[in-house]
């Protein structure tokens, strides 16, 4: 299960990662019912704005990772990291810092075009090592997993033939393994 | 305490509730019944736990906050799905806010029922996720005995707090097999969960050192110095290093007003020379304190030149509002025995501490110039509320317990009352709850029922949950209530004079008419005493004192027109307080550089 969400509603799914004051909080958490309800709604009561969130399953049983990318506009990230931290299901939050940290995304787009705007869809897709999923009528599905700044390149490139459903799972983000980065953890 | 594993028990979830809460030592629960927590109220009949049965959910909610805040104990409300449930969000909240450690249990509609709008079902959990420390949904009947040892874990270490757990009716009914879950258990099950009560040394040393150089320290002591049952340390301290206190709103008794090193409150109606000495401060020993707008004020105009110690066990507050200088986060009692250890060894290594004679002195000469002021009833005039407190105090048996309400009164009381002991105040003071005192007195004195418990309240107040006083009676726990009637939602009232250009919308109450305070008292077995002059508060507070079986209502029919000073207008910096009118215009004296006052403001929130 993966989800994006812009909880505050603050920032357009389009404004652009790359020009954002943001960082990346990735949280393990117990995989309790209602964690996830529990932290957006810590995000949306304090008014700390987050950019996109990603939840899945952990290397442990019984816990998540949910990776957020927090808006520091809107907070300090000292205190959102330990108003997070005070949730009893919280059980590690490593504060990423995006030059140390690896990113991913993945995204899914559906776009109008046959004849010779498929091929340009197609070519795009190549370019971008992304893959052309589905073809139907005047319709091409493609899907490009990379670095979320990839993403928003291959974005902007593909909207101007017309983008008619999109979907971008927020990334999901681990330290860099030859540098360390700063753990917040109970143990 | 674990049961012996060898003979596996089978009762009901609702057993293993009752009987969890009896291994938490659980004397006494506050509750109302209904449908999906039925099965819970029957093994309770067995059960040593005293229930007591409130009339409103809200009520439970208030008493279990006044059980806590004197007994330092977690206090227990138990209700129904619901609407029960949602008449515990105020007190759920107002625990938050005031870290009150309490424990709800709620019932819910069965598991399968959940999620259909079924009759009395509510997302329980989901709506006081915001206002609890941690709550839980239960959903077998197996779950219930670590879940209920969860809870008061939780809400009984680190910053205490509300926990609750919602129980559907059929993990209530369905059979279990008993067990205790261990400590190590417990900690095993909640690996986010570990709150830091060490300081850390260094920066313990850095406090000491901080200390002992500091010319205008100011020991600045909120509530958490009574959480952490850190009174005597506290005293300790200040005593060693011969500094003055200020106690706040949620600290008043933490360090004895009588005490020649001791302030009083600071903030928005502090003492004058509280509020100066924090503003000119050059070192803040904040103790469990946290910087909390009212005791602020204008947070960028506050204490400009103080550095910042700041202990507190809850790592979030440290920089929340100002950012300290030395931050040590854990148990304020220890981190404080601990601090005194380091100074004695910094004297006995050389160290001297500076001198603080000359803020001694100008301490001293605030106190002189601006003492606490009211001026006193004309003849045949109005009576004045700060009056009717201090007679209360004077004749209040030692160790009495003062609960309050919410607005001048409760300002009047913690201005006027002289607290000597911790654990005698008990009052509403991060959510500011209307309706806060009766219930929360009620639930005092069932903590405590040798003491004499007083819950100074207003006619607004009053009227949102006197219902309770048929509780005090029923349930034989007696109290008294000081009501101060105004006629009017006084500080409301205040801040429409001083703010808003006299134009009093919606909060003259006519209460010296409608409803009759003393037949509104009798009806519900109480004694009921009308005082409507200076010379009869005296013998009215003497008359309710010897009373001791009966629930006393003392109505005092009092000046409308008297306001809280001092008072630091809301938006404004602390070092533009304004004074009683009585006190002409010294205000100026106070300030290091004069500003002029401006008392009609325009944003006021
Ligand atoms: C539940 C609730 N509603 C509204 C308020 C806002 N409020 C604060 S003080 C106050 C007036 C209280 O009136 P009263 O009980 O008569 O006490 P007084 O100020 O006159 O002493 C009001 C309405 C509140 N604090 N709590």
């Amino acid at each position: 299960m993966a989800q994006t969400s812009d909880v505050s509603g603050a920032r357009s799914a389009n404004t652009s990662s790359a020009n954002m004051n943001h960082h990346i909080l990735s949280v393990l958490v117990q995989n309790r019912p209602g964690v996830l309800a529990r932290v957006a709604g810590l995000f949306a009561r304090r008014g700390y704005n987050i950019f996109s969130l990603a939840v899945a399953p952990a290397e442990e049983e019984g816990r998540s990772r949910i990776t957020i990318v927090v808006d520091l506009d809107s907070a300090p990230l000292e205190q959102i990291t330990k108003q997070l931290f005070k949730l009893i299901d919280v059980i590690k939050i490593s504060e990423l810092d995006p030059s140390r940290s690896v990113e991913r995304e993945l995204l899914l787009a559906t776009v109008k075009a046959s004849g010779p705007k498929l091929a340009d869809v197609s070519t795009l897709a190549e370019i971008f090592e992304g893959k052309i999923i589905a073809v139907v009528e005047d319709f091409v599905t493609v899907s490009l997993e990379g670095h979320p700044d990839k993403l928003d390149d291959f974005e902007d490139l593909l909207g101007r033939h017309g983008i008619v459903e999109l979907q971008r799972t927020g990334r999901v983000a681990l330290p860099k393994l030859d540098r360390s980065s700063r753990h917040r953890s109970a143990h | 305490m674990a049961d012996s594993p060898a003979t596996p028990e089978r009762i009901t979830g609702a057993q293993a509730l009752i009987r969890a809460l009896e291994h938490e030592n659980v004397d006494l629960i506050f509750g109302y019944p209904g449908g999906c927590i039925l099965p819970a109220y029957d093994p309770l009949m067995d059960s040593p736990i005293r229930h007591v049965l409130v009339r409103h959910e809200q009520g439970a909610g208030h008493a279990a906050e006044g059980y806590a805040h004197v007994s330092g104990k977690p206090g227990v409300a138990m209700v129904t799905s619901g609407p029960a449930a949602t008449n515990l969000v105020t007190p759920l909240m107002d625990a938050f806010m005031d870290s009150i450690p309490m424990v709800a249990i709620t019932g819910q509609v069965p598991t399968a029922a959940i999620g259909t709008d079924a009759f009395q079902e509510c997302d329980t959990v989901g709506i006081t996720r915001s206002c609890t420390k941690h709550n839980e949904l239960v959903m077998s009947a197996d779950e219930i005995p670590m879940a209920i040892r969860q809870a008061f874990h939780i809400a009984t270490t680190g910053r205490p707090g509300p926990t609750l757990v919602d129980i559907p009716k059929d993990a209530l009914t369905n059979e279990m097999e008993w067990y205790w879950p261990t400590d190590e258990e417990v900690q095993a099950s909640l690996p986010g969960y570990r709150p830091n009560t060490k300081g850390h040394p260094r920066m313990i040393k850095e406090a000491a050192k901080l200390i002992l150089a500091s010319e205008r320290p100011i020991v600045y002591a909120g509530g958490g110095i009574l959480k952490a049952r850190a009174a005597e340390a506290l005293r300790e301290l200040v005593e060693l290093i011969d500094a003055h206190v200020v106690t706040t709103l949620m600290a008043r008794g933490a360090f004895p007003d009588e005490h020649p090193l001791c302030l009083g409150m600071p903030g928005m109606h502090g003492n004058a020379t509280a509020i100066t000495a924090m503003q000119q401060s050059d070192l803040l020993i904040t103790l469990g304190a946290r910087f909390d707008d009212r005791i602020t004020g204008k947070v960028d105009a506050f204490a400009p030149e103080a550095k910042i110690i700041h202990v507190d066990i809850d790592p979030a507050e440290q920089g929340k509002v100002r950012r300290p200088d030395v931050p040590i986060v854990g148990d304020a009692n220890y981190v404080i025995l601990e601090i005194i250890r380091e100074i004695k060894e910094l004297l006995q290594g050389g160290t001297r501490q500076a001198d603080t004679s000359a803020w001694k002195s100008k301490i001293s000469g605030w106190q002189e110039q601006f003492p606490m002021a009211y001026e006193p009833s004309e003849p045949g005039g109005p009576l004045k509320p700060q009056y009717c407190i201090e007679q209360l105090n004077k004749y209040a048996p030692k160790g009495t317990i003062v609960a309050s309400g919410v607005g001048q009164h409760q300002m009047y009381t913690s201005q006027y009352w002289k607290f000597n002991d911790p654990y005698t105040w008990v009052n509403s003071g991060g959510l500011g709850t209307m309706g806060f005192s009766i219930p929360a007195a009620i639930g005092a004195k069932a903590a405590m029922p040798d003491r004499t418990v007083w819950a100074v309240d207003g006619d607004g107040c009053f009227q949102m949950t006197a219902t309770e006083l048929v509780t005090a009676t029923l349930e034989k726990l007696p109290i008294k209530v000081a009501l101060l009637n105004n006629s009017f939602l006084g500080m409301v009232r205040q801040w429409q004079e001083m703010f808003y250009d006299e134009r009093y919308s919606s909060v003259f109450l006519d209460s010296a008419n409608v409803p009759n305070f003393v037949m509104m008292a009798e009806s519900m077995g109480c004694v009921g005493i009308l005082v409507e002059s200076p010379e009869e508060v005296g013998p009215a507070i003497q008359r309710a004192n010897s009373i001791n079986d009966r629930t006393v209502v003392v109505e005092f029919r009092t000046d409308a027109t008297e306001g809280v000073f001092p008072m630091v207008p809301p938006g404004t910096s602390n070092s533009d307080l304004i004074l009683h009118p009585t006190q002409s215009d010294p205000t100026r004296a106070l300030q290091p550089e004069p500003k002029p006052i401006d008392t009609k403001l325009k944003d006021v929130h």
